[in-house]
């Protein structure tokens, strides 16, 4: 095992692969992990990009988090929204972005999104698609706006307005009738709301809040809960027990609240220590 | 049956006004089969974090004591206790370094963080058992039981909590989650963790 | 193997007639009424069919019956249990009783033994001494009286809540005092619909509307429903008992 030093080597770590093998093998089926089942988009507008995504994380039916972020850094004018396996777009953007980051440093400029793009899909291509993260990158660099698709297997396209998990056939629906060359920032960012939205009410997958993010030349917006369409009501009735409601057997209390007690020793009536 | 109900188990964090409570069930099993009913999941790493983890207990117990190392590393280099947040990262760096042959664990973090101004704060995360980590603002579940128990949860937490209040709220939680799951239950444990004080209590529940 | 080669080889096809469209029940009986509600979104794997298909289907007078599973099976077993509650009526000149109908039900049941109704039925109203029931089957007839149940997508989100709330399982009665037997009206259905909009929240395949049904015994007052928001009557007189729906909108995610 690889714990003798605390610097492990780099990479992922098989070790683990024979007994799961085995156990696989027995006919225990591995679990499934936190998949995005996701609707996130990307657009092009006049002077820029709008990227878009809901925020719902599932296990299987169950919605594991209300409100994740999908839409992920790269640089200050590059970010990546991911659907697919949720720890896969979470771990690969990460090390493109520091990736990214290393070759801002090295090359002296600001890094382009083809470079990032490449990154990615070299990176996805190495693991023949089980690295299960498909991705909607977006930026603006030297050369312009661009906006790509990067599927789990690496292949990648370059289209003027991208949609990508399981609302993207719903997403794509409102970018095929909407959608149209040299929109103003409003205009895009309303035709990307109306798209994440229709993922978010017409997918099972996808819903609560549509995060935003607008890129621009000189500056990058990130509208973290851009609209929140689905609040929850307030409840009938309140839940407090009456304290005491519930049975326990043992009680230990962890008492962190460093406390000293200064005891003299000897009292006053004790004779003072002869000094002579 | 998944590797994941292989010994069965279940776990759960809450977040109440200045504090979070995490427990969780003390069922051991062999697939149908208890083996033990004072197999705790829920561990100290630091004064004021506590880490949980379902699954498998192997992984369970490996996890503990690589975890305890690379804490005591931690703090042994920075001279400072860990923060959750920090230790959230290491688990799940930890968990996806195993991506293609991962542990069959999923944790569950609850502590309380240090403010600038020295406040503190509550804080809770959870992860798959690949890594993916999900910070929630009221509850996380994981195990066997996480269905029952997000229902439940759904139905009962409210915010700002009080201590006292937060522990009758996640272990009403807790227990009637797992009684409607044949793999977790056999009591359960629940610590309230505070700024000044952490108090754990064994809960009397149904054992069969 | 030779894919070229796959017509020489022995194949087999298959068709699965059966499908799950989602959604979730429940009802809770109080001692001179039943709450019988259901969710109304239908769906199949990630798609919504209808935000509008009810679950739930008043019978006569007193009986209510809420089906879950396979929406087609669901649709057509109604309609016969529907039917043979018709022809009771023309053979006997007056609505069939409560009890009759669960055991009517699980005849129904068990007679698809080997091609069952895909349906986990719950069956709600007032029985002949006036006493609020629920009956909750399986898909093959095997039944049970019950104070509440729940059923469908999100049963196991929904189930433990209701031990807790409605049994008060796991709870200690403050000194001297004890847990009520049966709760009051406007208290069951604001755990109705906490219950699904708690579901909701946590179950990709619950939203969209909610229809509570109330079955109130003969001679009851309405306490506790006027007022209540959505409130419709559909019982047939006004002497019997008397059936009432209670529509609400769900989150649509």
């Amino acid at each position: 095992m690889a714990t003798a030093s605390t610097y492990a080597p780099v990479g992922f770590d098989f070790s683990n692969q024979v007994r799961n093998q085995f156990l696989q093998e027995k006919g225990l089926p591995l679990p499934k992990a936190t998949s995005t089942g996701t609707t996130i988009v990307g657009c092009l507008f006049k002077d820029g990009i709008v990227l878009g995504a809901d925020t719902r994380a599932t296990e299987g039916p169950i919605v594991a988090d209300k409100n994740c972020e999908k839409i992920h850094y790269l640089t200050d004018s590059i970010r990546c929204c991911g659907a697919g396996t949720a720890a896969d777009t979470e771990f690969t953007t990460a090390l493109i972005s520091s990736n990214m980051a290393l070759h801002e440093l090295s090359t002296g400029r600001k890094p382009r999104v083809v470079t990032a793009m490449t990154m990615l899909k070299q990176m996805l291509f190495r693991y023949q698609g089980q690295v299960g993260a498909a991705l909607v990158l977006g930026g603006v660099d030297a050369t312009g706006p661009h906006l790509f698709t990067i599927a789990p297997h690496g292949s990648t396209d370059k289209l003027p307005y991208v949609t990508m998990g399981s609302g993207s056939l719903a997403a794509m629906a409102v970018f095929e009738s909407g959608w149209k060359a040299g929109m103003t920032r409003e205009e895009a960012l309303s035709l990307v709301t109306d798209a994440i939205c229709a993922g978010i009410f017409n997918d099972l997958g996808s819903g609560s809040n549509v995060d935003a993010c607008v890129i621009t030349a000189g500056h990058t917006d990130m509208l973290r809960n851009f609209v929140r369409p689905n609040e929850r009501v307030a409840k009938e009735q309140r839940y407090l027990f009456r304290r005491g409601t519930t049975a326990w057997k043992k009680e230990s209390v962890r008492d962190l609240i460093v406390s000293e007690e200064v005891r003299p020793i000897g009292g006053a009536g004790a004779e003072a220590m002869d000094t002579s | 049956m998944s590797i994941m109900e292989y010994n069965g188990g279940s776990v759960i964090a809450m977040v109440g006004k200045g504090c979070v409570a995490i427990g969780s069930d003390l069922r051991l099993g062999n697939q149908a089969l208890t083996v033990a009913t004072n197999f705790e999941k829920v561990f100290p790493v630091t004064d004021r974090i506590y880490l949980g983890m379902s699954g498998l207990a192997t992984d369970v117990a490996t996890l503990r004591e690589q975890f305890r190392f690379r804490v005591n590393m931690y703090q042994i280099k920075e001279e400072r206790d860990i923060e959750p947040e920090a230790f959230a990262h290491l688990v799940s760096s930890t968990l996806y370094e195993r991506r293609f042959g991962p542990y069959f664990i999923e944790p569950v973090i609850g502590g309380l963080w240090k403010t600038q101004g020295g406040e503190y704060k509550p804080y809770i995360a959870a992860a798959d058992l690949i890594g993916c980590l999900n910070f929630a603002k009221d509850f996380v579940v994981a195990g066997t039981a996480s269905e029952k128990l997000f229902g439940v949860a759904e139905g009962l937490w409210e915010p700002d909590l009080e201590p006292e209040d937060l522990f009758e709220t996640i272990s009403q939680t807790l227990m009637n989650g797992v009684d409607r799951d044949a793999y977790s239950g056999w009591g359960a444990i629940i610590h309230i963790v505070t700024p000044d004080k952490v108090v754990t209590r064994t809960l009397k529940g149904r054992m069969d | 193997m030779n894919p070229m080669n796959t017509a020489a080889q022995p194949q087999q096809r298959q068709f699965n007639p059966y499908t799950e469209n989602g959604g979730t029940i429940l009802a809770i009986a109080g001692v001179d009424f039943s709450v019988i509600a259901g969710d109304t979104r239908q769906s199949e794997g990630y798609n919504i069919q209808t935000r509008y298909a009810p679950k739930v289907f008043r019978l006569t007078d007193r009986a209510v019956l809420a089906v879950n599973g396979f929406a087609a099976d669901g649709n057509m077993f109604v309609k016969k249990v529907k039917q043979r509650l018709e022809w009771y009526r023309h053979a006997h000149a007056k609505d069939m009783p409560l009890h009759a109908i669960a055991r009517l039900i699980q005849t129904m049941l068990y007679g698809r033994r080997f091609f069952p109704y895909y349906v986990y039925n719950i069956l709600g109203g007032i029985e002949d001494d006036g006493s609020g029931a629920v009956y909750s089957f399986d898909p093959v007839g095997s039944y049970e009286r019950e104070t509440c149940r729940a059923a469908g997508a999100a049963q196991s989100l929904v189930q433990p809540f209701l031990d807790n709330q409605i049994y008060f399982k796991n709870q200690q009665p403050a000194p001297g005092t004890a847990h009520p037997a049966h709760l009051p009206l406007p208290h069951v259905l604001s755990l109705v619909i906490d219950s699904f909009t708690g579901a909701t929240e946590r179950h990709i395949e619950v939203g969209d509307g909610l229809e509570i049904y109330v079955v109130l015994a003969k001679g009851r007052d309405l306490s506790g429903l006027e007022g209540f928001a959505g409130l419709q009557e559909v019982s047939s007189r006004s002497d019997g008992e008397r059936i009432f729906v209670i529509r609400r909108e769900l989150k649509k995610d």
